[in-house]
């Protein structure tokens, strides 16, 4: 493996981890909050991506400055987010929260299916894309190769921002300690006064519109097509799984190691690039069954 | 009185025999089911097709029919599956009497099809499917393609590449990772091999079928820059790894073949630029330089773009190819039949000897029930008529010159093509 294949597989990595990172934090808070895995997550980001295009094309944005065209993409993105995640979470997630982890993953697999349909209805089967974001800024040239500076440049920055954001809100805010409280132990942050069912509402729909801008960021890089949600549901898993439910900076590090790898796969076995994000889900869990960044749990009687 | 009917029907029966072609009823209606993907990423064919049926029969049965017998549609969705499509076919077959079968655009559906299609005795027309496979390896009384296959497709294609670009030293290929997309490429490079031997395979990239991200894959194509990039993929990740390459310069690096870009053309305007050579699995293109004038397929775009707000594209014509193909089988059946109408028996025989003309050029069936479909190929160009490329440069190559001939195999027959073969009289470059 020479350097220039090095670096050219370590930006494609990065181009692929920016927005596997914002769906499956999404993914991973929900479950830190709620400990529920939500199934649907991925339809958060085909339906993020949809409402995307539908924005930009209803607010006629095809662009001429760059703000135009990325405006209705986080606009679709939040006004999806926030509708799914507060229907979802007040009309099912709530009354699922003590049921066994195989009836709330059903439930939410079930829920998946329903959107997976709606979606269907709603947008029909042709692809679907909306690239002005893209076009607008053009390319950056890294020895041979032309990147997408809206993917090497603007994604991660988002994503960075995104991270930095989270993790400060999390520690420093009145409701992000909150948040914490309720990851911790449900019952005692109950015990001291803390609404934990608001919590539970606004940690949804956070996580929600995590999913659905990891669909609208990604929406002007590829084609919406049926399907894209449950694929995106499974790579995210792979991440989340990767990096142990419920850990902010290990799914960071785990985007960036699954994103990398299946960059390097196709650059080295393109045949295994499908197989690589699983067989390091598999890997890491046969070593650590909690994740790699999982931290010690205290056991509760 | 046991006695007597015996001998009546005894009588009878040698009476049937003697009649040549004894009569059959002349059916109410014909009904005819096509199976055709209304869900799923096949859908973008599917719906097409589709739409163009029922156009075709609704035609049909305005200007009376088959020898008055007017055609019922039934449609099943192929996306839901191998398995259940097959449950609804003998349904549809054994319980609702249908007669005529449309089966697939699926290759894995055809060849779940094909064998119950002659165990039922049912008239099964292959209408879109590619796979070359399945009337080379088995010899079928009751199911024939109208339509080329994916020899014909991939030969006519490499004759294409060597005569825009005859002078080349590398090609990369990024396909479907499905049966399709391997077949495709092996037929492929298997003819460009015995055409040109020096030819070296720099990259063969297979990402998953379904796959909506192609960065780690053009960032490899940019760096290994080959002089030639082929796909043979279709609809949505078409479209995607078109607009990515677009977005990323790729498609000005080098030449590149899609031999089944016609169909998102539309879609993906002028994402693509001028130069691209692209197939459009047969002869079909709304501006056939043979037939774009001709007053049938003229009216027939007219009213497919009324119905559907888009432009026709090879499915449209791969099924009204189809009907079209059953139309004239059962003309030719009951023209054998002393007028009367056949039995699907006949109908299937009349099916192996007939040639038809859908919107384009005609098709030719052979005795093994494979249809002789003349394949086309060109380059694209911007031009102010369209919001997306047209084919230009087209050049025809007759089915016969690209289909293996019957009872051979096509890996076996693409290696022995000589380049003489593209200097051919009968191809017709416009």
């Amino acid at each position: 493996m020479n350097s220039s294949l090095l670096l050219l597989g370590l930006l494609d990595g990065i181009t692929q981890a920016a927005v596997l990172f914002l769906v499956a934090l999404g993914m991973t808070l929900i479950f830190g909050v709620m400990r529920i895995l939500n199934v649907a997550h991925g339809s958060f980001y085909a339906f993020g991506g949809y409402a995307a295009a539908s924005a930009s094309v209803y607010l006629a944005s095809s662009g001429e400055s760059l703000g135009a065209a990325l405006m209705p993409l986080l606009a679709g993105a939040v006004v999806m987010g926030l509708l799914l995640g507060a229907i979802i979470e007040f009309g099912l997630v709530r009354r699922i929260l003590n049921m066994d982890p195989a009836m709330q993953l059903l439930a939410t697999f079930a829920v998946f299916m329903v959107l997976e349909d709606l979606q269907r209805l709603i947008w029909g089967v042709n692809p679907v894309s909306i690239s002005a974001a893209v076009d607008l800024m053009g390319t950056v040239k890294v020895g041979a190769v032309n990147y997408n500076a809206y993917q090497l440049l603007l994604l991660p920055a988002v994503a960075v921002v995104i991270y930095f954001g989270l993790t400060l809100s999390l520690g420093r805010t009145k409701f992000g300690r909150q948040i914490l409280a309720v990851t911790h132990n449900r019952e005692v942050s109950m015990a001291m006064g803390i609404n934990a069912k608001r919590v539970g509402l606004l940690t949804f729909c956070i996580g929600a519109i995590l999913g659905t801008l990891g669909g609208a960021l990604a929406a002007p890089t590829t084609s919406l097509v049926p399907g894209i949600g449950g694929d995106m549901m499974v790579l995210s898993f792979a991440v989340v799984a990767v990096a142990g439910l419920g850990q902010i900076t290990g799914t960071a590090i785990a985007a960036i190691l699954i994103g990398m790898a299946k960059a390097f796969a196709v650059y080295l076995f393109p045949e295994v690039e499908v197989l690589v994000p699983y067989l390091i889900m598999v890997l890491v869990l046969l070593w650590r069954p909690e994740g790699l960044f999982a931290v010690a749990q205290a056991r509760r009687v | 009185m046991h006695g007597t009917l015996k001998v009546s029907i005894a009588g009878l029966s040698l009476v049937a025999c003697l009649v040549p072609g004894y009569a059959q009823q002349k059916p109410a209606e014909l009904k005819i089911a096509m199976t055709t993907f209304l869900s799923g990423p096949a859908s973008v064919f599917g719906v097409p097709g589709k739409a163009a049926a029922e156009l075709a029969i609704e035609e049909l049965n305005a200007a009376g029919g088959i020898n008055g017998v007017p055609i019922k549609p039934i449609f099943l969705d192929e996306g839901v599956g191998s398995d259940k499509l097959l449950s609804e076919y003998r349904r549809v077959v054994q319980e609702e009497g249908v007669k005529v079968t449309l089966a697939s655009i699926s290759s894995g559906n055809c060849n779940a099809l094909a064998p119950v299609a002659e165990d039922l005795k049912v008239l099964n027309v292959m209408w879109d499917c590619g796979t070359e496979k399945l009337l080379e390896n088995r010899r079928f009384k009751y199911v024939v393609r109208s339509q080329g296959n994916g020899t014909s497709e991939m030969v006519a294609s490499v004759y294409k590449l060597l005569q825009v670009k005859p002078d080349f030293k590398t090609i990369a290929v990024i396909n479907q990772d499905y049966a399709w997309g391997r077949d495709s490429w092996e037929l492929f490079s298997t003819t460009l091999k015995a055409l040109k031997p020096d030819v070296k395979v720099v990259a063969e990239l297979f990402p998953k079928f379904g796959a909506t991200d192609f960065s780690s894959e053009i960032s490899r194509l940019q760096a290994l820059s080959p002089d030639v990039i082929l796909s043979t993929s279709w609809g949505g990740e078409l479209d995607t790894l078109i607009r990515q390459a677009g977005q990323r310069g790729l498609l000005k690096n080098g030449t590149w073949i899609l031999p089944l870009a016609e169909s998102s053309l539309e879609r993906v305007g002028k994402v693509l630029p001028d130069g691209v050579i692209v197939g459009m699995r047969g002869d079909h293109y709304f501006l056939h330089p043979e037939n774009k004038d001709e007053p049938k397929h003229k009216a027939f775009v007219e009213k497919y773009r009324a119905k559907t707000k888009q432009y026709p594209i090879y499915p449209v014509y791969h099924a009204v190819a189809a009907i079209q193909s059953v139309v004239d089988g059962y003309n030719t059946a009951i023209k054998a039949n002393g007028g009367k109408w056949p039995t699907t028996e006949q109908v299937a025989e009349a099916m192996h000897t007939i040639t038809f003309k859908g919107l384009t050029r005609p098709v030719t069936m052979r005795e093994d029930g494979q249809g002789l479909e003349d394949q086309m190929l060109g380059v694209t160009k911007m031009t102010p008529a369209y919001p997306f490329p047209v084919i230009e440069s087209l050049t025809i190559y007759p089915g016969a010159l690209v289909t293996n001939p019957v009872g051979t195999k096509s890996p076996e027959w693409v290696k022995t093509l000589k380049p003489e073969a593209m200097k051919d009289s009968r191809i017709k470059s416009f």
